[in-house]
């Protein structure tokens, strides 16, 4: 076991783990931080997308003790200050871009990464985008048409092209 | 005009904001003090006698708790089978034992060995290691024909052989239906595979057992779709425990699509090992798990005849299936290949002679069950390649054939048992070519040929049966459990109301469309309703959530107990009004006596009702709480018509869907939005099943697609763009029998998709000069590409 310090969501914390243990077991099992979720155990699903330095990382393919001294952004931190929800968050709820909500951490997380890379990007470069993060219930369709809406660009207007 | 409230609104899920920020309570999320966990030694054969298990070094490593084999299992009952299917000569199915953990033989890969608990999971693993087992492998019987010849390999050494059970249906009509295919003008014959998939819910399934000593409860949190049958399977057939001291919570639920219902022996485990260690036991399913103990779905292999008369008339379809049950019978694995298949086989036609023989066979295999149209899409996969066929040896345009064979009176009586209530065929043929355009087809097809591509048009109808029911039908059908819906109905005294239905969401929205509902009868805000689902401590005996019932049945059980608020609100208010009964009319929150300006508001009347000082005490009691079980007269039968477009690569045979177009009748639609997301994610996954998805087994009985590495999930970029996609529900006939005329429209995309998307991949290849019958299901470039080399 080994100390590990990381900032999560702005907060400095600290817990023990072993050399073994995953960042996203950090999270939910030494945190408790249960809103980053593991839907798979061979880094295809997506469910686990946290944010480590700015950058989208699936949280199972990393350690946590390469995430020591990290900054670590996840989706109990996506909110608004205020508690309200976010551009992204409240894009996914207006287009009913889920359902079970299971893979609905990694798809915020992942879509907030890809905004931020490309501000406008195009249906195509959506979907393309969103190889790593697999949902089975909505289809993607509402997904999609939450990240274009995000994305400032009109829906409609996008899906009519 | 789209409405902003009650019935008919779009409104936003509730449940999204929790979902959202990362607040939903899953199962996996529940962590209690003292937990131990578990981990499962799976068999790595699929057949093999057990000799010996050594556990002595397992047990000696760090943080192990206890290790249960199925020595500790002997004297505890195995999972039950929900449904007794009797066979053509009027016997009852073979019924082999189904036990926790396995009993001297293993029967399929994934199947428990041992169990090892320990204070962490990684302990649990590292010890599990450990085991020492001492195996004779054993032949493994995968393939179905295979499994039932003479002097195969039996999977249960107790049973007469391999065959479950050999059904016939309806079996009168055995000897009219041969007669009929030997009169006929034309018979058209298909065999086909319905392949074997995974549902895949992104949520693993996870089960976490307590026991509290002090008053002898055991509760079991765990990912289920129906949380009140696994307190009753389990509680009386498994573990002994009375209902009164067993509570079951499913709690937010990461998706289902079937495979959540059953029970499962990783449920039994950590309530029977909590008690026994006097410890919280957690088991989380890693997604290898999942794919090797998770009940699979479809795995069907079929022989269809459609028989026709000189003037296209449907005059018989035959249908000869072998249905996979895998090692052992799953909850109601016996009833889909069945019941939930035979009855559909008229579909949306006047066809007047059907037989049905279903072959239900073990297997060394995982258990099948039920996922997303369970035996429906197996049923509509068959009908609606076989006409499509017909259609091109005939030589008529496949819309017609159908158009020309569409029941179009209804009630109307199938001669497979049910009866179609309401529907309109033409109506949603009509939609789906409009929407579809098909007219501009053949030019968008000579564009896709000038880029060297081959271009088709599938077309397909469907029926579904949902909300399947009268519990007193379906018991003599075999069913053992009522398939009936609860509801209690509690308003409180300043006016809100908590609902507690039977029924269970994941992912569904209820927590947001059943507000809705009682928002519409009583006219007030949906902020007033709460929704509480998913606890046996808290809601009803309820059946829960699969085959599309949610809506049908707990939204009609939830009518009725507020119909019961409302006929006790309104005596209510005629008292305080002194007015009639009979004249007290509710609306928009508000009572009235009619033809006059009396009126006096809801939140007035419940107060009166807990705060009784004026009240008709001798007429009617305090309170505002009413309960409802509400069971259906009938199935509901949504409906639809569905359009592919497909281009081809001829050199590689890949399949890119171009446009897809989905028109459904579901009857009343209670929130369009939500109900075109269940249309979206059905579609997704009858693609998946189409294009990508297959379960497959090699002859040793190991699967070699048990990953997300091995079994292809649809990602975003395999589904329709949009601009070339529509869902449409606007054909409404509305169901007649429930009182909200609602049908429901969760299974209805994964029924309808897969055949659309064969014939659309059939018809380019056909354009190509290809005379390729049929293509089996996953359609992928190499099977593609190696049907168009003839």
């Amino acid at each position: 076991m080994s100390d590990i310090s990381m900032t999560v969501n702005g907060q400095a914390v600290s817990g023990q783990a072993e050399g073994r243990t995953l960042l996203s077991g950090f999270l939910r099992d030494t945190l408790g931080m249960t809103g980053t979720h593991v839907g798979c155990d061979t880094s295809q699903c997506g469910a686990c997308v946290v944010h480590v330095n700015g950058e989208a990382v699936k949280s199972c393919t990393m350690l946590a003790a390469e995430a020591d001294g990290a900054e670590i952004t996840t989706i109990e931190g996506m909110a608004n200050a205020d508690g309200s929800l976010s551009t992204i968050q409240q894009a996914f709820q207006d287009h009913h871009g889920l359902q079970c909500g299971f893979c609905t951490p990694g798809m915020v997380m992942s879509a907030s990464a890809l905004l931020k890379e490309n501000p406008k990007p195009s249906e195509a470069e959506i979907r393309a985008y969103l190889e790593g993060n697999i949902c089975r219930c909505t289809g993607y369709h509402n997904i999609v048409k939450a990240i274009l809406a995000a994305s400032g660009q009109e829906v409609p207007a996008v899906a009519a092209e | 005009m789209p409405k902003d409230t009650g019935i008919g609104a779009s409104n936003k899920r509730r449940e999204d904001v929790r979902f959202l920020t990362g607040q939903g309570n899953y199962t996996d999320d529940i962590n209690l003090n003292g937990q131990a966990f578990v981990h499962f030694l799976r068999a790595d054969v699929a057949h093999a006698t057990i000799n010996g298990i050594d556990t002595s070094a397992a047990a000696a490593m760090p943080g192990v708790v206890r290790i249960f084999t199925g020595a500790d299992f002997e004297a505890v009952g195995g999972l039950p089978c929900g449904w007794q299917v009797t066979d053509r000569h009027g016997e009852p199915m073979q019924e082999p034992a189904h036990p926790i953990i396995a009993q001297g033989k293993i029967r399929h890969v994934g199947e428990i060995v041992a169990a090892v608990v320990a204070d962490s999971l990684d302990e649990a693993r590292d010890a599990a290691e450990a085991i020492e087992l001492d195996l004779t492998d054993l032949p493994a019987v995968v393939d179905m024909k295979s499994a039932v010849a003479e002097g195969a390999t039996k999977v249960h050494d107790d049973l007469s052989s391999n065959l479950c059970y050999d059904w016939g249906f309806v079996e009168e009509n055995k000897d009219a239906v041969e007669e009929a295919i030997q009169n006929a003008a034309h018979v058209t014959t298909l065999e086909l595979v319905n392949n074997r998939l995974v549902a895949n819910p992104m949520e693993p399934r996870v089960a976490v057992g307590d026991y509290t000593r002090h008053n002898d409860e055991s509760t079991l949190y765990t990912t289920s779709q129906n949380p009140h049958v696994i307190r009753l399977l389990m509680g009386a057939f498994v573990l002994g425990i009375p209902e009164h001291k067993l509570r079951v919570v499913a709690p937010d639920v990461g998706g289902g699509f079937g495979t959540k219902i059953f029970h499962y022996a990783e449920e039994a485990f950590v309530t029977f090992a909590a008690k026994q260690i006097g410890r919280a036991v957690k088991w989380t399913s890693s997604r290898s798990e999942a794919f090797i103990s998770d009940a699979h779905g479809r795995d069907h292999v079929t022989k269809i005849e459609l028989a026709l008369d000189a003037d296209h008339n449907f005059t018989a379809v035959r249908t000869e299936t072998y249905a996979n049950m895998g090692a052992y019978l799953s909850t109601f694995a016996p009833s889909v290949p069945t019941w939930l298949h035979g009855t559909l086989m008229a579909g949306n036609y006047k066809t007047p002679i059907v037989y049905v023989n279903v072959k239900a066979v073990f297997t060394n295999t995982v258990p099948v069950d039920a996922y997303r149209g369970a035996g429906r899409p197996e049923a509509t996969f068959q009908l609606e390649r076989v006409i499509d066929k017909a259609a091109r040896e005939l030589g008529v345009d496949p819309v017609e054939l159908r158009r020309k064979n569409f029941i179009t009176e209804f009630p109307y009586a199938t001669p497979v048992a049910v009866e179609y209530d309401t529907g309109d065929y033409h109506a949603t043929m009509d939609k789906a070519l409009e929407l579809s355009d098909r007219a501009g087809f053949e030019a968008r097809r000579a564009e896709s040929e000038a880029r060297g591509k081959l271009r088709g048009f599938g077309i397909n109808c469907f029926i579904e049966a949902c909300g399947i029911a009268p519990s007193n039908l379906v018991g003599q059908l075999g069913a053992r459990a009522g398939l009936y819906e609860s509801a209690t109905v509690r308003v409180n005294a300043t006016g809100g109301l908590v609902v507690m239905t039977g029924s269970h969401s994941h992912g569904q929205g209820h927590e947001t469309t059943f507000p809705q509902v009682i928002a519409e009868m009583i006219g007030i805000d949906e902020s007033m309703v709460e929704i509480v689902h998913g606890d046996t401590s808290k809601t009803p005996m309820g059946m829960g959530t699969y085959g599309s019932r949610s809506i049908a049945v707990g939204g009609s059980a939830m009518v009725r107990a507020a119909e019961k608020i409302i006929n006790k609100t309104k005596k209510i208010a005629a008292h305080l009004m002194e007015a009639s009964e009979g004249d007290i009319e509710l609306k928009d929150g508000n009572f009235s006596v009619a033809g006059t300006d009396k009126s006096v508001a809801w939140g007035d009347v419940c107060l009166a009702a807990y705060v009784p000082h004026n009240y008709p005490l001798e007429d009617i009691e305090p309170g505002l709480e009413e309960t409802a079980f509400y069971d259906p007269s009938n199935f509901t039968y949504p409906a639809g018509a569905y359009t592919c477009e497909v281009e081809v690569d001829p050199d590689t045979g890949e399949v890119s869907i171009e446009r897809f177009c989905s028109a459904d009748d579901f009857g009343n639609v209670i929130n369009p939005m939500i109900v075109e997301g269940q249309v979206h994610g059905g579609i997704a996954q009858g693609i998946g099943q189409a294009l990508l998805e297959n379960c497959a087994y090699d002859e040793n009985g190991q699967l070699l697609s048990a990953s997300y590495m091995d079994y292809t999930m649809p990602r975003a970029d395999n589904l329709p763009g949009m601009g070339d996609y529509v869902v449409d529900h606007s054909c409404q006939t509305p169901c007649t029998h429930n009182p909200l005329g609602v049908k429901g429209c969760g299974e209805a995309g994964a029924i309808g998709s897969p055949p659309t998307v064969i014939n659309a991949i059939l018809d380019a290849l056909h354009s190509g000069g290809h005379k390729v019958d049929h293509i089996d299901m996953p359609a992928t470039p190499a099977r593609v590409w190696a049907a168009m080399q003839g």
